[in-house]
This record gives C-alpha cells, structure tokens and sequence, in this order.
C-alpha cells in the first residue's frame, strides 16, 4: 500500500471532540437551569446535580480545547486506508440492524445474521460459496438452538420462523 | 472463625454438580472471550447477562447465576495470557506487561514455560485476592453497615478520584469522559422528583441510558474497528504444552516467591482502590524489574517477567470485587457489569447482602476457589485448543463477533433502539480510544451515576446545603481528604517533580 492521505491530524480531532463534549455540556446545563438547578422547598431540584456535571464538562472539554490548540499533535488521526477498512464494516453493520427490525420488511435476527456475516465473508475473506453457507448458516442455527430453546430469550425472527411455526 | 463457618457453607452450595458444569462452562467461554479480538472480561460478561435472567428466577438460581457469569470473568483473565505469549497480542489491557517477557519467551522456544508460570502466576494472584475477599469483605461489610449518605458519597467520590488520580493519560479527559458518564446517567425519568430529564420530547429516551449497551459498544464494537484498522494478521507461536514442561516451570517458580507476593500485594491494594488490574499489572512489572536479581535482562524472555504482571493483574481483578460486594461500588468495568448483574436479579449489593443474602455470598466466595482451580486445570489442558481459535481467520470470526454484539445490546432490553444506541457507542469508543480517552470512568459513572447523585443529594438534605457534612466527622472526612489528595495527585506529583528538578521518571 502506498503512503496514504490521512483524514484530519490529531489535533483537528482533539478540537472536534473537545467540541462536541463542550455542546454536550452546553445542553445539560441548559437543560438542568430549565428543571431548576437550585433549592426548592423541599430541597434539591432536579436539575441540581446535573448542572454542576454540565460546568465540569465544559470545564474538562475546554481544557482539552486549550490543550490541543497549544501542544499540536500533527499525527494523522487515520489515514485512507484504514478509515476505508472502518466503513466496509460499519456501514454494512448499520444496514444490518436496519434489516433487522425496519417498518417496511424486518427479517429478524437469524435471516439478517445469515446475510451479514455471508457478506462480510464474501466481500473481506473472498470466501467460496459453499463454505460461506456453512459457516453462516451453521452458526445462526446454533444461536437459534442456544437462544430460542435453551436458554428461553427470544429474539426478533423474520419469515423462516414464521414458516417454521416459531413466533 | 466465622468467616471459615461461613465459608463451608458456601462450599455446599457451590459444590453441587449443576454449579460445578455452570463453571466449567463459564471458565471455557471465559478464556475464548479472552482470547477473542473485540471480546473482553466487561462486554463478554455483558453480552452474555441476558442469558441468566431466567436461570435467577429459580430457587437458588441466582447463585448460579453469579457463578456463572464470575468464571467468565476468571476465564477471561486466563485467556488474556494466551493471546499475549502466543501472538504478542494483549487480549486485555492488563496483558500488555504480560507481552514483554512473554513473547520473548515464546520466540525462544519456551511458551509452554512461560504459559505455564503465567497461569499459575494467575492463579497465586487470584488466590491471593480471594483469600482477602474472605476475611476482610464481612469486616468491612459490618463497618459500612453505620455508613450514612455522606459516607456513601465521599466513597463514590474516592472511586472517581482514583481514576483521575491513578489514570496515565490527560486528567482532564478522563474527567470529561466521567462526567459525560454521569450526564448520560441523568437521562431518563428522575427518581427523586419524577421530572424528565434530557430526554427533549424523544420516548425512546424517557428509561435512559444502560451501562451494559455502552459496555458492549464502546469496548466491543471500538475494539473490533481498531483491530479491523490495523488489518490485523495472527502470526502466532505454536504452543506445545505437555505435563513435563508444566512440572519442569513449576520447580522454577518458587524461586520467585518474593516477587509473586510483591505481586499479589500490589494488585491487592490497587485492586480495592479502584484503577484496577491495568495499572497493577505494569507497577509490579515495573518493581519486579528494578528489584530481581535479572533485572537487566527483563525484556528479553524472563519467566520472572511473566510472574510479575500476571499474579498483580489476577490479583487485583479478583480482590475489585470486594468493594462491588461490599459497598456496592465496583472497581473495575468487568466489577461493574456483575454489579448491574445482581442488580437485575433483585439483589442490592452493599453491606446489607452480608447478612440478608449469606447463602449468595459465600456460595459466590466459595466458587472464586474452585472456579479457579478450574480455570487452572482447563487452561493448562486446552491452550493448543484456544490458541487454535486465533488461527480461523479475521473474516470469519469478526462478523460473528458483530452479530453477537448486536444480540447481546438487543437482549438487554428486547429493544432494537438499544442496538442502535450500541454502534454510536461503538463509534464513539473508537474514536476515544484513538484520542486516549478513557473508557471505564464513563462506564463506572453511567453504572453508579444515580446512586452517586442520591447520596449527594440527601447528604445536602441532612446539611441544608452546606458542603461541611464531608467533613462531619473523621470517617467521611478521611475518605474525603483522601479522595481528594488522589483527585488532585496530577498536580501535586507535578509539584514534587518540579520540586526535585525533574527527578527519576521512567
């Protein structure tokens, strides 16, 4: 692989984190102030503690802020390649538990499973066919055995079940 | 004796053959998920609580439960040794300092030997630790019986300063990532006054945030992205484990009596404190290294160099669930899984389990001795097995990891918006991991996030407000001053260094 381009330095995602902690603790202070972050009658209010939590997010997130600014790290953060790896697994990985349980066509945990993890075994491992079947078939069945029969915690099952008499 | 009395008892229960099956079954998954890439102590545990709901609705099942899920955790703690001798690939973190002598050893040829004295090393450690959790957790159970809100607080507050105290990294991150812990607990319906909280008008929301979704995302997936990042290879040493080599170790290892009970001391203290098995394991590596004999040559395959960090991390990671049970605060992430374990089957850990709960108790103290004893005897009989795990390749294995992730977020709850919420703390703890924040003060202050805001809030109650009552007498007042020494210990170790001219650091 070639020296590859790097998406952000560390420091610009030090910033951007520092960033988001600051907004976080931002809304729970606005949040916590329109509770009540004081003393009623019969003592604290809600939002009480949480406000003093908000002050020492922003607090810690501006250190961080001031931190990164002064002492900047110019490392890459990642680089191409790697951010590449990252998303072939997390977006196929959000389309799955999107398949799971959706409004449109759920198909349930084993039939999504079964899909996911022939994918992945495709599309990283070029993986022959049959061998993909096996593996993922084979482990989606012993998880149906482990979760549905002996150990009695159903979870979400697609069309298969269904013709299967399971529910 | 009572403790002893106890004990048989817990022995008696602990020993029926049901129990004795639930540990062997827990230490071997335990060990796979040490040895497994994305699956840890915490998020395996996590992962697989939903599977005892049932089994502690049964008379007696709750002990079973625990049973269960604590070998596990033994597993786990066995099966970091593996990945790290064999594969120089720490499965946990408190294996790192297990990789610096431990690989060296495997390249020369002696894995078995250094496998060998690291199991058993763990085995000491745990034993060690064990043996406290006997006879000091009923003394200091009685002794928080007269622990009042303050008390209970300045406890809580001790706990979090440890982790700014005691962290490596930047204080103000692992503050922020407390604190972010703490703000995601408040979510959902205040217990106190039964107002929203954060939740701006999304239902989904309105039952909060639950640690173990963010156990399993941020260690779980995060891990799983990093290691997927690295496009990682197992390269690993063949592991030749047979009686000669384990009895040859063993006449070796008394020879290092000193540095194990150095060992186990150190992860005893740091396991209590809590900061953990990390942490000990690379102090005693540290103080092993400067005080043997072969000091210089650690680093190049010492099997001192295993004993050391093995014995402090098994010790430390058994003696954390001492304060979980006994105060009710863990002091490790894996601790606090078991703790919101016990939680869900209607038990309260705190002092009170002592005397309501003997049978769960010392049936669970009674198992860290067997189930370790298990644990030893399966690993020093399976490694070729486990390590054989490692070698099914990456795009096999990580999807099945995914899917059992996902699962295990799901079966929390029976919720699908918990799955969601799992692969935004997936994101989120990869990009902490990268960034060095910590993610076990998040954990911990997500787990204790309400009880710690109850005990604030009624210490203000008996007060009126006034911050005095952590000063109203010399109990909350010692742990108090102490929390508070360790919160601040960042800046008063910069003040000694500055002091001494920038003296020995390593």
């Amino acid at each position: 692989m070639q020296q590859e381009k790097a998406v952000g330095s560390v420091r610009t995602w030090e910033v951007i984190v520092a960033g988001i902690f600051l907004a976080v603790g931002a809304v729970v202070i606005f949040d916590s102030r329109r509770l009540g972050a004081s003393w009623a009658s019969d003592g604290p209010q809600a939002g009480y503690f949480p406000f003093y939590i908000g002050v020492l997010i922003c607090l810690a997130s501006a250190m961080s802020l001031i931190a990164a600014l002064t002492k900047p790290n110019r490392e890459p953060f990642v680089n191409w390649g790697q951010l590449r790896m990252v998303l072939v697994v997390m977006l196929p990985y959000a389309v799955y538990v999107a398949l799971i349980d959706n409004p449109v066509y759920s198909l349930g945990f084993y039939e999504a499973s079964v899909i996911f993890i022939a994918v992945f075994m495709r599309r990283l491992g070029k993986y022959g066919w049959f061998k993909i079947a096996a593996v993922s078939v084979g482990t989606m069945f012993a998880f149906f055995l482990m979760f549905e029969i002996w150990f009695s915690v159903p979870l979400p099952k697609g069309p298969i079940e269904a013709l299967l008499g399971y529910q | 004796m009572q403790e002893i009395h106890s004990l048989i008892g817990g022995f008696e229960v602990a020993l029926s053959w049901f129990n004795l099956m639930l540990m062997l079954a827990g230490v071997v998954l335990g060990v796979i998920i040490g040895v497994l890439p994305g699956l840890g102590g915490a998020n395996g545990v996590a992962i697989l609580l939903p599977l005892t709901f049932s089994m502690a609705q049964q008379p007696g099942g709750q002990t079973s439960a625990i049973i269960l899920l604590s070998c596990i955790y033994w597993g786990a703690l066995f099966g970091g040794a593996i990945t790290s001798i064999l594969f120089n690939i720490p499965g946990e973190p408190w294996s790192v300092a297990t990789t610096f002598d431990g690989y060296p050893l495997g390249q020369k040829g002696r894995a078995g030997a250094a496998l060998t004295a690291a199991f058993t090393s763990s085995f000491v450690g745990a034993l060690v630790g064990v043996l406290l959790i006997t006879f000091l957790s009923p003394i200091v159970a009685r002794f928080a019986l007269r622990f009042g809100p303050p008390e209970f607080f300045s406890v809580y507050l001790l706990t979090f300063s440890a982790f700014v105290g005691m962290s490596k990294g930047a204080p103000w991150k692992t503050i922020a990532s407390m604190m972010l812990g703490f703000a995601l607990a408040a979510v959902g319906i205040d217990t106190v006054t039964g107002q929203l909280r954060m939740t701006f008008g999304f239902t989904d929301l309105l039952k909060g945030f639950d640690f173990l979704i963010a156990v399993i995302g941020l260690f779980g997936i995060g891990e799983i992205l990093l290691t997927i990042e690295e496009g990682l290879e197992f390269k690993g040493t063949k592991a030749k484990l047979n009686m000669r080599v384990v009895l040859d170790t063993w006449k070796e290892l008394p020879r290092y009596w000193k540095t194990s009970l150095r060992s186990a001391a150190v992860g005893c203290l740091m396991g209590i404190v809590p900061g953990g098995a990390t942490p000990a394991s690379f102090m005693s590596y540290g103080l092993a290294k400067k005080m043997s004999r072969d000091g210089a040559k650690f680093g190049t395959g010492q099997v001192e160099g295993v004993v050391a960090p093995e014995t402090a991390a098994h010790a430390a990671g058994t003696s954390a669930l001492l304060p979980m049970l006994t105060l009710g605060v863990p002091g490790s992430p894996t601790a606090a899984v078991l703790l919101g374990g016990l939680l869900i089957w209607g038990l309260q850990p705190g002092p009170l389990l002592f005397t309501e709960k003997p049978d769960f108790v010392w049936g669970l103290i009674a198992s860290m001795y067997l189930g370790n004893i298990v644990g030893l005897i399966v690993v020093l009989t399976c490694v070729p097995l486990f390590a054989a795990i490692l070698r099914v390749p990456f795009a096999i294995i990580a999807p099945v990891i995914l899917v059992i992730c996902a699962i295990g977020a799901y079966t929390v709850h029976n919720s699908m918006f918990d799955v969601w919420l799992m692969l935004l703390f997936g994101a989120v703890g990869y990009v902490f991991k990268k960034l060095d924040y910590p993610m076990a003060p998040l954990v911990l202050a997500l787990v204790l996030g309400d009880n710690a805001e109850n005990g604030f809030r009624q210490s203000m109650l008996m007060s009126q407000g006034d911050l005095r009552i952590f000063y109203a007498n010399s109990l909350v007042g010692t742990i108090t001053t102490l929390s508070l020494l360790l919160l601040f210990w960042p800046l008063i170790s910069m003040g000694i260094d500055a002091i001494r001219g920038r003296g020995a650091k390593e």
